[in-house]
């Protein structure tokens, strides 16, 4: 099991519509690596990541996480679409933070990161409170547990978000663009907490970013998307420094 | 006489007076009729948001032609069918439960449409927050939707409860003596309709002005996040 990749898409294709998203995409992620996702806009390289946490289906080809094939159960020796309960299992590997935060308004800080704690992991109100302030801790936010969403700015907010998606302890984390809804002087707190979790050695990550820069510091590979392709992929400083193909250098010298 | 009460008619002030506790007692079954016709409305309505929700289109599609034909067709027209149609079926109700019916029938239509929209309105990435976290489908209702929502439902339904409020004086073509009914027989036993039907007048602006207001202390009470859960 530990050879398995973490992520893995096989001929993946994805449509809305007439419109092809993803085409026939192959992607492997090994257990541990940090990978970051660059590209214009449209380009599916967030669909990548909302077909991971089971928020769009597939509409051909594999993916597998940790192994399982994600949107298919093995009836036999054949794959059949997944039942809710198989999705349900499957997502307990991922963590996803999104570009709008997406905190729940009504809920106090605390409340936010405990809530699933609780009722998807059973865990003790008394235990659930502790393990939220270990990761409030973490994301530097320990004194604003008992506040509501809307007291924080938003690059707290998305501090929030992340130790929300931390706190279940996923195996792999998925970040869609989650400073691009940030005014500026904010990106940098935010930025600074992903770093502290890309030095974790056995936290698999995934980032779809417009940071060049700081995709270019914490991955151990970058992939160009275009139109539904990985154009192309590398070692950051090999793909921002010698991008091979001509759409990668276009979007680079932008 | 009315009710077992006299009225004074020696002067319009006397005859103002005299004639308050009739008209509180009719007051008395229009907020009953309102109150009543509201609850229906909301349960109801309630009932047919989830019909009209429903994904096989079989339970849906009636519930919408329902809930349309309710919302179109005036609320005279469905007492009448309740009063003197029912009846021939077998079905008879007392005068005060078929208003009550009828208005509660009709509004349903509309509180269908607060729940509908109350709903709608929570957007799609708490949806997909809550399935991302693994929340089941139920929960994510219980906790994340319905508190949200209710915030945007209530407001909403008290509206309606003031548009009820205003529609009881119709009961009175099906023999409902409610305040302004009480007013008519007034006037018509003493040739003076102005004094009654002037009070009827303050005394329902008094009832309306007393809802919105409560209606606008439970708006801010409500926070617009939802109901805050710690």
């Amino acid at each position: 099991m530990t050879n398995n990749p973490a992520i893995e898409f096989k001929r993946v294709v994805k449509k809305f519509g007439d419109t092809t998203i993803l085409n026939n995409l192959d992607l492997s992620v090994a257990q541990g690596e940090k990978v970051s996702i660059i590209g214009p806009s449209g380009s599916g390289k967030s669909t990548v990541l909302r077909i991971l946490m089971t928020l769009e289906p597939i509409d051909d080809g594999v993916v597998y996480v940790a192994g399982r094939p994600l949107w298919h159960e093995k009836q036999g020796d054949v794959l059949v679409p997944a039942r809710e309960a198989h999705l349900r299992e499957m997502r307990k590997h991922m963590g996803m933070v999104f570009q709008q935060f997406n905190l729940f308004p009504h809920m106090t800080v605390r409340r936010n990161i405990t809530e699933a704690p609780r009722h998807v992991l059973g865990l003790t109100q008394q235990h659930a409170n502790e393990r939220a302030d270990e990761y409030l801790a973490l994301v530097g936010l320990t004194e604003h547990a008992d506040k509501f969403p809307r007291q924080l700015s938003g690059g707290q907010q998305q501090r929030v978000a992340i130790a929300r998606a931390l706190a279940m302890q996923p195996q792999i984390m998925l970040f869609d663009e989650p400073t691009s809804a940030l005014d500026p002087e904010l990106v940098g707190e935010v930025l600074q907490v992903i770093q502290n979790l890309a030095s974790k050695d056995d936290l698999t990550l995934l980032l779809v970013t417009h940071e060049m820069q700081f995709a270019r510091k914490i991955s151990d590979r970058v992939c160009f998307f275009d139109k539904g392709e990985i154009v192309e992929q590398g070692a950051p400083d090999a793909l921002f420094d010698t991008p091979q193909e001509p759409r990668t250098q276009a979007f680079l010298q932008r | 006489m009315l009710f077992d009460m006299h009225w004074n008619t020696d002067t319009h002030w006397s005859f103002a007076v005299s004639i308050l506790p009739i008209l509180l007692r009719g007051m008395w079954v229009t907020l009953q009729a309102a109150a009543i016709g509201f609850v229906l409305a909301a349960l109801l309505g309630l009932v047919l948001a989830g019909l009209k929700s429903v994904r096989y289109r079989i339970i849906a599609w009636p519930a919408r032609v329902i809930s349309e034909f309710l919302r179109d067709t005036p609320l005279l027209i469905q007492l009448f069918f309740l009063y003197y149609v029912l009846p021939d079926y077998g079905i008879v109700l007392p005068a005060f439960m078929t208003g009550a019916l009828a208005l509660g029938l009709q509004y349903s239509a509309y509180t269908s449409e607060v729940y509908r929209a109350g709903i709608e309105a929570i957007p799609k990435g708490q949806y997909e927050a809550a399935r991302a976290l693994d929340l089941s489908n139920l929960h994510t209702f219980r906790v994340i939707v319905l508190p949200q929502a209710i915030a945007r439902i209530i407001p909403a339904l008290g509206n309606y409860l003031v548009s009820i409020m205003k529609d009881v004086p119709l009961l009175s073509v099906v023999s409902v003596v409610e305040m302004l009914g009480v007013a008519k027989i007034i006037g018509d036993r003493t040739f003076n309709y102005l004094i009654p039907l002037s009070m009827v007048g303050g005394l329902y602006l008094l009832m309306t002005l007393i809802a919105a207001s409560a209606i606008r202390l439970l708006d801010r009470k409500l926070p617009a996040q939802g109901i805050p859960l710690k």
